[in-house]
């Protein structure tokens, strides 16, 4: 695939930037937070992005969703980025319909995609148990108990937990921490008994929290596919999540890096602007250089996944670790070329900065993803 | 069959018949390379024969017109041929400046009168090129450039200096920036000129660099004379030729910056081997490693990106800027890491142990690659100002 959007891709990117910078801005996010919103972003505005067929954009349409593919989930994250717009974009439409899709069998499949399509239904994926990305550690067992199982243990950063209706729960059948073998994901709706929510207030301000499972019985009809095999979906669910992620890392960036240039073009000293100081230029020119490199490896990406590219895993690395660099030196420039008023919170720059770094470490941060990348690559 | 699939067919017979059997195997380096001229350096008599061969057909140029003895080549048929001849592993059968640089210029800016002199005899390899651009005070600045053209009515008589004039030694005729007015601003008043380089005016004296090699010249006109047909474009519009010609030299050096076959990482494990996990044994040499390897496959996919959208007819957008800074910074890094990961066995200047210090050669040279065609902090002063649009200190 040619690495350029069709018109049908730059008319949804159009759209998308209009809508969000419209209904779902820094303002609104700053008021979820001063408001202490449980949920953490705003049910109306999502109604109306699922209106749109945002939540099922990337479902295949025999799902009831749109089949834009992820290029085109891609592009909404990406807007989604530059505008700090709080939804369950990421937890149930990029990461958990992706899940569902890749280990649920036809009854789950048919049960719960057309349902987060029409924007009726919010899951999330409860996957960390400690406080750095190893997925192949779990250790919350489940038990087979009769025709069901029994889950015990504590998840971590469960992205919208208070709002989710279902969580994807990550767990051991057997073997030890460490083993891909023995891993099964399981569909367990929040109202089950033994099951609690915490919610835990995080740096970006959007919802998260700790989910803990005390002998929760789970029907093993909500098992998803095969027992202890879940390793392989994991992984590809994971791989598409971080590529997502990285989509949603350039917005930040890109938006960052405008509205620096544009302050370094209006800010003066030393009786001029002080965008004219070679210092300064030097600097954005080769920020604006990473954020090419950024743009391409994120759609290059964006596609391996369309096109089922076998080397999808490198690629996948290779984009959230890029990403991951760019972001972060993007917005530490932001923030120092802003000077004082970047560090206050009236000015709206540090939001990007943390919800930047929440973004990096999820599924994976830079040091973890470059690690991987090395490590398909062979070395 | 569609004309195009003809096209295959009659250039893979030809191309079986007439492609000599050595030039089927890859150059041996630099020197390997046929760039034509009065007096070609040849390695093997079969690269003039293939040369001969390609250009009776337009071939060493396919893409150009017929009128000028180019191949007369649709952008589709210049890529079969490619294919073709990549499928049977043949070398290009001429590379010139006149060819990547005076050519394009001259098909641009040129006259009628100017395309039928000279395009010819570049397709056919009979001249060989150089380009006078820096000057010992005007590198970076190149627009201050001194070298003065007098009008004498006919002709030009250009005296100054020249420097980093690449292979200027061996090259027959010069494209030249010349400074016909003073009176202006420094970018006006320049102009693109072509003569004859022997002749007595003009002499030149090689560099001989860091690395070893003497690819640049010193070129010195006292008195040498230029035929005013062969002033291209009008007197005092020079510098439009120059900068056009310069985004050709840019692309060609930052094409430098893409992943060489054997990657990096891949010599490393060879060189010093793996831990029980597989992982490169030295973990901070394995993440310089993995950094560069990164850069490189998005510096690829940018590539790919700007090429793929000007397909598209979306233009060149601005990501093409970053070309040259960026290719050539990655250029450095590799050979950097080259170094690293050869350890001593990277160190070797001469003798057959060492290839010829191949490895050091490359890494000295590549430190030019930041300097030559406009350095890294030009390019950057460039971004800042036409991409970002930051004011002028």
């Amino acid at each position: 695939m040619a690495l350029v959007l069709n018109e049908e891709q730059l008319m949804l990117k159009e759209s998308a930037a209009g809508f969000l910078a419209e209904n779902a801005t820094v303002t609104h996010l700053r008021a979820l937070r001063d408001s202490n919103s449980e949920r953490g972003f705003s049910d109306g505005v999502w109604n109306e992005m699922a209106q749109m067929g945002w939540a099922g954009i990337a479902i295949p349409e025999a799902f009831g969703g749109l089949g834009y593919g992820y290029t085109g989930l891609g592009l909404l994250l990406e807007q989604a980025g530059r505008n700090l717009s709080a939804s369950p974009l990421q937890s149930t439409v990029l990461v958990a319909a992706t899940l569902i899709g890749e280990l649920g069998n036809p009854q789950q499949k048919e049960g719960l995609l057309p349902a987060i399509a029409a924007g009726q239904k919010l899951i999330s994926l409860a996957l960390q148990e400690a406080s750095h990305h190893a997925p192949q550690h779990c250790a919350l067992s489940a038990t087979l108990d009769g025709d069901s199982y029994i889950l015990n243990g504590t998840k971590l950063m469960v992205l919208d937990a208070v709002a989710a209706q279902t969580f994807i729960v990550i767990a051991r059948i057997s073997g030890t921490p460490g083993e891909e073998q023995g891993i099964s994901a399981f569909l367990v709706d929040a109202g089950t008994a033994g099951l609690t929510v915490e919610r835990r207030s995080l740096v970006d301000s959007r919802s998260a929290g700790a989910l803990v499972c005390e002998n929760v019985r789970v029907p093993a009809a909500n098992l998803m596919g095969a027992s202890g095999s879940a390793w392989a979906g994991l992984n590809r669910a994971l791989d598409i999540a971080n590529i997502g992620l990285a989509s949603e890392l350039l917005g930040v960036s890109i938006e960052v890096f405008e509205r620096t240039i544009a302050y370094l073009q209006e800010r003066k000293q030393f009786g001029r602007v002080i965008g004219s100081f070679q210092g300064l230029q030097h600097r954005a020119a080769e920020l604006f250089a990473e954020l090419e490199l950024a743009r391409s490896i994120v759609l290059k990406a964006l596609h391996a996944i369309d096109d089922d590219d076998p080397a999808l895993p490198l690629i996948a690395s290779a984009a959230k670790a890029k990403l991951c660099e760019v972001a972060q030196r993007a917005t530490n420039e932001a923030i120092q070329m802003h000077g004082g008023i970047g560090m206050t919170d009236e000015y709206e720059i540090g939001f990007f900065i943390k919800r930047a770094r929440v973004i990096q470490h999820t599924f994976g941060d830079y040091n973890y993803h470059l690690d991987r990348f090395a490590r398909f690559s062979g070395f | 069959m569609s004309e195009l699939e003809q096209f295959r067919q009659e250039t893979r017979v030809w191309l079986q018949e007439n492609c000599p059997e050595v030039m089927r195997q890859q150059a041996k380096g630099f020197e390997d390379i046929f760039n034509g001229g009065r007096n070609p350096e040849i390695t093997h008599p079969d690269q003039k024969l293939w040369c001969d061969r390609m250009a009776a057909r337009g071939w060493t140029v396919p893409q150009w017109p017929k009128e000028y003895g180019g191949g007369g080549l649709n952008e589709e048929e210049v890529r079969v041929l490619a294919q073709e001849m990549a499928a049977i592993g043949a070398r290009p059968a001429l590379t010139s400046f006149g060819i990547s640089m005076l050519g394009p210029a001259l098909l641009h800016f040129g006259s009628e009168e100017q395309k039928l002199e000279h395009l010819p005899k570049i397709v056919r390899g009979e001249i060989r090129w150089c380009q006078g651009y820096s000057e010992p005070n005007s590198g970076s600045d190149l627009a201050s450039l001194a070298t003065k053209a007098e009008d004498k009515g006919d002709h030009y008589v250009i005296n100054g200096q020249k420097i980093w004039t690449s292979y200027a030694d061996k090259s027959d005729w010069i494209f030249c920036l010349v400074r016909t007015d003073s009176s202006g601003t420094k970018h006006e008043g320049i102009s693109f000129v072509l003569f004859d380089m022997a002749q007595e005016g003009v002499t030149t004296r090689p560099i001989k660099l860091i690395s070893g090699s003497s690819p640049f010249c010193e070129t010195f006109f006292d008195n040498a004379i230029a035929d005013k047909r062969n002033l291209v474009g009008e007197e005092g519009n020079g510098w439009t030729i120059a900068k056009y010609l310069l985004t050709h030299e840019r692309e060609m050096i930052s094409s430098f910056g893409t992943a060489p076959k054997q990657s990096v990482g891949q010599i490393a494990l060879d060189n010093i081997g793996a831990d029980p996990s597989g992982r490169l044994s030295n973990t901070v040499l394995r993440h310089t490693i993995a950094q560069y390897q990164l850069d490189s496959m998005a510096f690829g996919a940018t590539m790919a990106r700007v090429g793929d959208e000007s397909k598209a007819g979306k233009g060149l957008g601005a990501a093409s800027s970053i070309f040259k800074y960026y290719g050539t910074e990655l250029n450095k890094r590799r050979n950097e890491l080259n170094l690293a990961v050869c350890g001593e066995s990277g160190l070797g200047w001469e003798g057959e142990a060492y290839h010829e210090g191949a490895i050091s050669r490359a890494w000295l040279r590549s430190k030019g690659n930041s300097i030559e065609g406009g350095t890294s902090e030009v390019q950057l002063n460039i971004i800042a100002k036409r991409v970002l649009g930051l004011p002028d200190a």
